[in-house]
């Protein structure tokens, strides 16, 4: 028996109302670039498409477990309670941004709700993962990590000395390899050695003499299943585990990079605008994770289609207000700049 | 009290007594505590012991995971060159990620290492990179020139809340000094007058010291009154000190075993141009190395380093009637 089979109906709901906000938060960070040209700078990176990957590793985890996303990283403080207008102000570099207007897109961090920060770097925060995981094996606290980043990082060097690290050491920390296909612009089969031979990407958890398995990303319960064994795992002391969650990236890798005062904006994906595969795209439209778990919990009966409105009713009313408040939140003062240099 | 002891082991003394303290500092890194025979890995274990592979970026990287979930690590690199290997840990990473989050994490952690190893270790194993790293905001760069400094600053190292670059000589290794015993810690940022001095004012770090102090003692043979001054700490760096000198003597003479144009020296320079320059009775002078990487033999390693003939060369040009004309 699957553990997600134990998941009862207010959880199964729950894990669908996150999902649901997070698409919701995207959707309105991606439409400033529209109605409000210019308030959001620099460079900009969306979860949608992840959302089932994100929610069910998440719904396993315990209160306390540190979470250690990449830069593309709304949608883990999200998850764990962080108020979705103190994100969006971040991101719109306002002074009641969750980091003060210090960090942007993509280095939200909200330590007291276990997120302790992400790094822009692509693969670093893996090795601040294992870290964290050493310091609940020392500490002896019971902690397991959650270790997300995307399939470009699996092939830094930090990946494969953390993967390295972590099981010599039997470190408490689960990797979970969201391979969304594109490595920022490029096509996983033309970078990874795995990809190009035919095999998963969880294949490389084999170099490191670790469990490794790849699940359907789209689908909430199976991400579930797949995290629980492994953090239950890490837990007894038994070492980290890779886990490759497969889904698709439904927005391109970012805002285009322009020069200001250029305006910028979300361009195609990179599916049809830079290798014009239209019907690949189409394809991972129609599996869209959010209206297929929807139409699952309506199958089963957990949710009516008047709970199910209900829902998103509410998850698009919060993040219209999220707007009204990042709108309204004064930028910081330019003084504040010499803070929080040196603890 | 105080005893006597080497730079090196003043060091370990700092790191065993601060472990013996504080159950959260950790010490681990490539070859060490590698059989139970081990001294440190019979005192505090296996788990605030280890070795690790020869994965920098892990090893680096793993500490500011740990630093900002509640331990204080110590990272032995032993040379300072393999902090390249995961430069982006240590300048983008663990400086970055305070101040990118509003000021919400702390990342107390410490990278030890040996630099300038000035014995026929050729370009790869002999660098003083401390520039790039001073040069890095949220970073801080200790340098002690004595057993005595050694242990005082690995103390405050440790206890401090942000990431520190501590940088042992490597030629001070063996360095006899006396230590005080107990609980004895360097604030950084508060540079030392190793010698007083009312003619001219040298400013050297590390093994640089060593070499200005024997100038200086040779130059008082010959009635020249050196204050040789040592930073301690180049992040923060302590610049009021050598302006108050500087303001006394006049002169200024900067030593340091980095390339000239990466090194302190050469930053001192501009301080010292912006808020010392009315006092100045001459041109300061830099005595550095070359801008070489540091050569394998001996005779083009000698050339390239700054010596005691050197620094006794240019204090004696910024005291000529010429350097006075300036």
């Amino acid at each position: 028996m699957n553990p997600s089979e134990h998941l009862r109906n207010d959880r199964l709901i729950w894990i669908w109302t996150q999902m649901l906000r997070i698409r919701e938060f995207e959707e309105r960070v991606k439409r400033t670039f529209v109605e409000h040209p210019g308030v959001i700078r620099g460079h900009t990176h969306l979860g949608d498409g992840a959302e089932a990957s994100i929610v069910g590793a998440l719904a396993t985890r315990n209160s306390g477990d540190p979470v250690m996303p990449s830069y593309r990283c709304h949608g883990y403080p999200i998850v764990l309670g962080t108020p979705t207008n103190k994100i969006m102000a971040e991101l719109y570099g306002r002074s009641d941004g969750i980091c003060k207007g210090f960090g942007g897109s993509m280095h939200l961090a909200d330590p007291a709700r276990d997120f302790p920060g992400a790094t822009g770097i692509i693969g670093a925060g893996i090795a601040h993962a294992a870290g964290a995981a050493l310091s609940a094996q020392v500490r002896k606290t019971g902690q397991v990590v959650y270790s997300f980043f995307g399939d470009g990082a699996s092939k830094q060097g930090a990946f494969h000395e953390s993967l390295n690290l972590a099981a010599v050491w039997k470190l408490p920390v689960v990797f979970i390899l969201e391979n969304n296909e594109y490595q920022a612009y490029t096509h996983v089969s033309l970078e990874d050695a795995n990809n190009a031979a035919g095999d998963p990407l969880s294949k490389k958890a084999q170099a490191y003499s670790i469990p490794g398995v790849t699940v359907d990303g789209t689908d909430p319960l199976a991400v579930y299943d797949a995290v629980k064994k492994a953090v239950d795992r890490a837990r007894v002391g038994l070492g980290p585990s890779l886990i490759e969650s497969k889904f698709y990236r439904l927005s391109a890798h970012g805002n285009a990079i322009t020069v200001p005062p250029v305006p910028t904006q979300f361009p195609k994906h990179e599916a049809v605008e830079v290798y014009g595969r239209k019907t690949e795209y189409d394809a991972a439209k129609a599996n869209d994770p959010i209206p297929k778990f929807r139409a699952h919990l309506i199958g089963r009966g957990v949710l009516t289609e008047a709970d199910a409105t209900a829902i998103e009713e509410k998850a698009r009313a919060e993040m219209d207000e999220t707007v009204r408040f990042a709108l309204a939140s004064p930028p910081p003062a330019p003084e504040d700049a010499l803070k929080y240099v040196y603890a | 009290m105080a005893q006597e002891m080497m730079y090196g082991e003043a060091i370990a003394t700092a790191i065993i007594e601060e472990m013996q303290r504080d159950p959260t500092v950790i010490f681990y890194g490539q070859n060490m505590g590698m059989t139970e025979r081990d001294p440190m890995l019979k005192m505090f274990g296996k788990d605030r012991i280890r070795i690790t592979p020869i994965s920098e970026t892990a090893e680096i990287g793993a500490a500011i995971g740990a630093a900002m979930t509640g331990l204080r690590p110590i990272v032995e690199l032993w040379m300072s060159e393999f902090m390249l290997v995961a430069f982006d840990q240590v300048l983008n990473e663990a400086p970055r990620l305070r101040y990118m989050s509003g000021g919400q994490v702390k990342i107390p952690v410490v990278f030890k290492a040996g630099y300038g190893f000035a014995a026929g270790w050729a370009g790869q194993h002999s660098n003083c990179n401390y520039h790039l790293l001073m040069g890095t905001p949220g970073l801080k760069v200790a340098l002690p020139s004595t057993p005595a400094d050694a242990k005082g600053l690995m103390k405050a190292a440790i206890r401090d809340d942000n990431p520190v670059v501590f940088l042992q000589h490597f030629l001070l290794t063996l360095e006899k000094g006396v230590v005080p015993e107990g609980d004895y810690v360097i604030p950084f940022g508060v540079a030392d007058v190793k010698r007083a001095g009312t003619d001219v004012t040298i400013v050297a770090t590390g093994w640089m010291v060593q070499k200005s102090l024997a100038a200086a003692e040779h130059l008082a043979n010959e009635g020249i009154s050196a204050e040789v001054i040592d930073p301690r700490t180049l992040a923060p760096l302590d610049v009021d000190t050598i302006v108050s000198s500087v303001k006394k003597t006049g002169r200024l003479v900067l030593v340091d075993q980095a390339p000239r144009h990466a090194s302190v020296a050469i930053t001192i320079a501009g301080e010292i141009a912006e808020h010392a320059f009315s006092h100045l009775r001459a041109a300061v002078r830099l005595v550095t190395a070359a801008d070489t990487p540091v050569p394998f033999s001996e005779p083009l390693e000698q050339f390239v380093l700054p010596n005691e003939d050197k620094i006794i060369l240019a204090v004696k040009s910024v005291l000529s009637k010429q350097a006075a004309a300036v």
